[in-house]
């Protein structure tokens, strides 16, 4: 019935379903998309699963216990192009926050028998784990990025995704500096592009929720530089970059720890 | 191995629900042994890396437990948080919180309505295929879904996750000519509402009743961005008291906990439990929808949950509409939110039901301890139940097609696995 139809799959690891939804926000491109593709395995949307090999896998969620450490390596196997999708699935997500603690502590915070409780004493990234074919960050992703992505990858080429900072999206869109206007401690200088530069249109500081750009070059912006001039105490700045990409800003937590260390 | 009368039915990962779940149901005879709900979702510790972060860090922070229902998790966040401090956000800028959750009740409930329930009703694995014999169907859904994800990107900035929202109000709000449009796409929405509310009053619905008491929030309004907690047998209590009346405990098969309210056991909340509690209390567009779905005073056929989720989108937009139509802008986006030392419990209607937090505060507004009570985990005794019910007036049913109506009577909790901490494997076990 799919015959020809490249296919389709979507997985979920830890995470909040965020991304996966952001698949099923396209309401105007959902049903365009279905007559396209063959969705083979996605089951948020459907119970009918179509047995593997798959053409694109999207995986959402981070590797988080003993069980999907195994799972990623099955997924891999059986996709032939593996995008991860969201700042779980490319930075361990804002539940890496454990990494930086004790597990069984936290478990104990939340669970009266934490001994009932498989998980890992870190959350990883996918690529952590298994070869990916692409990264695509934002907690949550950015719906025109998706399909972007899902159609350079069934066209057979590179997506076209920005490696710059969300200051260009700014500018792009018009939005009075909030950091030079206002004062307001702002991520965007080091935060990369893709959700539009919301958070300064509405009046607030970018909190980072895209990570670290630029991901692909490896040309990190001169953080050194921008670090003191976002106005925050040592403690704020390392909070703000230890939340949704708590990993993935490592260099950055770093770096502002040399420049100015804790009291 | 498995005999004829003896079964064991397992499913191993639920579809059409939000996270990661599986069933597991064991038959001796005609006897129903055990029922389990295996939220295997994997534990994220939101609770406990909360501590030590800022006062003003949940509504950020919590958003990310739930993809599906950010506004409910900022907003439960934002009220405990204000509560502690003593604050009270009330006036236009509550209305406007007000008016965000209404876009979150009508893209979540159409969502689930739609592209996770529908389906069980009319046999299809999922709206994709059902898209291709009922397209109009599915495309006047993602209408509906689009309307409600459109308030929130206009007053949240996105829809998933909306940046725009912080303790004590907003970050910036809206003129009221910025308003003005959603007020065009509420009113079509509208005829896609009460169509919706037809459409699902002609489904075959299995005769099935439950027991479970209420729990819901009440007051002045239809319950939505707060309330009073209230129980179907009368109890009231403030949201302060909530851990005095719910308690939680851990079952071994789960990373979900189950709540149990004091003296009464089991429990539902949600949108049979709102409606019970406050049918009274919706607008006159909704009570004829109410009429039109053929529903009484209460309704207590889980399988109906969809007539009533329909209902609370006509109210929800019908509110949305009213609320946008009243505006007047806020002095300021937000009132100021001091810290002080103390502890603040916050509660409010998620589309799936009450979700309460706790945060206990230093004076310099570090969190030192959170709590945070989603519905699922809440219903999750009563979705067993159900499930233990169902299956025993089911046993003639051979394992395929009584798991696939154990994973609609699951779905009709649209339970938001996710959020426990999403879908659903069954295994039946028949010895």
């Amino acid at each position: 019935m799919a015959e020809g139809r490249p296919r389709l799959a979507v997985w979920k690891f830890a995470s909040c379903d965020g991304c996966q939804l952001t698949l099923l926000d396209c309401e105007d491109e959902l049903l365009e998309l279905a007559g396209q593709v063959e969705i083979a395995h996605f089951l948020e949307a459907s119970d009918a699963v179509a047995d593997g090999p798959y053409d694109v896998s999207l995986v959402e969620g981070s590797v988080s216990t003993p069980a999907d450490r195994e799972r990623i390596r099955h997924v891999r196997e059986i996709s032939r192009t593996l995008v991860t999708i969201g700042a779980c699935a490319t930075a361990g997500g804002v539940q890496a926050l454990r990494n930086f603690a004790d597990v069984r502590e936290f478990a104990s915070v939340v669970y009266a028998r934490p001994e009932y409780v498989a998980t890992l004493a870190r959350s990883t990234p996918i690529a952590a784990h298994v070869p990916v074919d692409f990264e695509l960050q934002g907690c949550p992703i950015d719906r025109r990025q998706l399909l972007e992505v899902l159609t350079a990858f069934l066209l057979g080429r590179r997506p076209d995704i920005p490696d710059h900072s969300v200051c260009f999206e700014c500018k792009r869109r018009g939005t009075v500096c909030v950091m030079v206007a206002k004062g307001t401690p702002c991520l965007g200088p080091i935060t990369h592009a893709g959700c539009g530069a919301i958070c300064p249109a509405y009046g607030r500081g970018c909190y980072g929720c895209f990570g670290p750009s630029p991901a692909w070059s490896g040309a990190r912006p001169n953080t050194r530089a921008l670090l003191p001039w976002l106005d925050m105490t040592p403690d704020e700045t390392r909070r703000v970059l230890s939340t949704f990409n708590v990993t993935a800003f490592r260099e950055e937590r770093e770096e502002e720890q040399d420049h100015d260390p804790p009291a | 191995m498995t005999h004829r009368h003896d079964r064991t039915l397992n499913v191993g990962a639920l579809a059409r629900v939000e996270g990661e779940g599986a069933m597991y149901v064991r038959v001796r005879g005609t006897r129903v042994e055990e029922v389990r709900l295996d939220i295997y979702e994997p534990p994220r510790f939101f609770e406990a890396f909360l501590r030590g972060r800022a006062h003003t860090e949940p509504p950020d922070i919590t958003a990310r437990i739930c993809g599906i229902c950010p506004v409910a998790y900022q907003t439960s966040a934002c009220r405990a948080i204000e509560a502690a401090c003593g604050v009270t956000v009330d006036g236009p800028l509550n209305d406007l919180r007000r008016l965000l959750y209404c876009g979150e009740w009508i893209e979540s409930h159409a969502l689930h309505i739609y592209l996770l329930h529908a389906p069980d009703f009319l046999g299809y694995p999922g709206a994709v295929e059902m898209a291709r014999d009922h397209r109009d169907v599915v495309q006047r859904g993602l209408r509906l879904k689009k309307a409600g994800n459109t308030v929130m990107e206009m007053l949240g900035g996105r829809a998933i996750h909306p940046v725009n929202v912080r303790v004590g109000g907003f970050y910036r709000v809206p003129s009221r000519a910025e308003l003005e449009p959603l007020a065009g796409i509420l009113r079509a929405a509208l005829d896609d509402a009460l169509a919706t509310v037809r459409w699902a009053a002609g489904f075959d619905f299995p005769d099935f009743t439950h027991p479970h008491d209420h729990l819901a929030l009440t007051g002045d309004r239809y319950p939505i961005e707060g309330g009073t907690p209230r129980t179907g047998s009368g109890r009231s209590f403030a949201p302060d008291a909530f851990e005095r009346h719910v308690t939680e405990h851990q079952v071994p098969y789960s990373t979900a906990l189950h709540a149990r309210l004091d003296g009464g056991g089991r429990y539902l909340t949600g949108p049979l439990a709102r409606y019970a509690l406050n049918r009274d209390r919706l607008s006159p567009l909704a009570l004829e929808a109410a009429a039109l779905a053929g529903l009484g005073a209460e309704c207590r056929n889980p399988f109906q949950s969809i007539l009533v989720r329909a209902v609370e989108v006509v109210y929800a937009i019908d509110e949305a509409l009213r609320l946008i139509g009243a505006y007047e802008p806020p002095d300021r986006p937000s009132v100021p939110v001091p810290p002080r030392e103390g502890t603040g419990h916050g509660v409010s209607e998620a589309p799936r039901g009450l979700l309460y937090h706790r945060y206990a505060l230093d004076a310099a507004g570090l969190i030192t301890a959170a709590r945070i009570v989603p519905p699922t985990s809440q219903n999750q005794a009563a979705i067993e139940e159900d499930l233990r019910r169902f299956v025993a007036g089911s046993l003639h049913l051979d394992d395929e097609r009584l798991a696939r109506r154990c994973e609609q009577a699951i779905r009709n909790y649209d339970p938001c696995i996710s959020c426990s901490t999403h879908f659903l494997d069954l295994t039946v076990e028949r010895s």
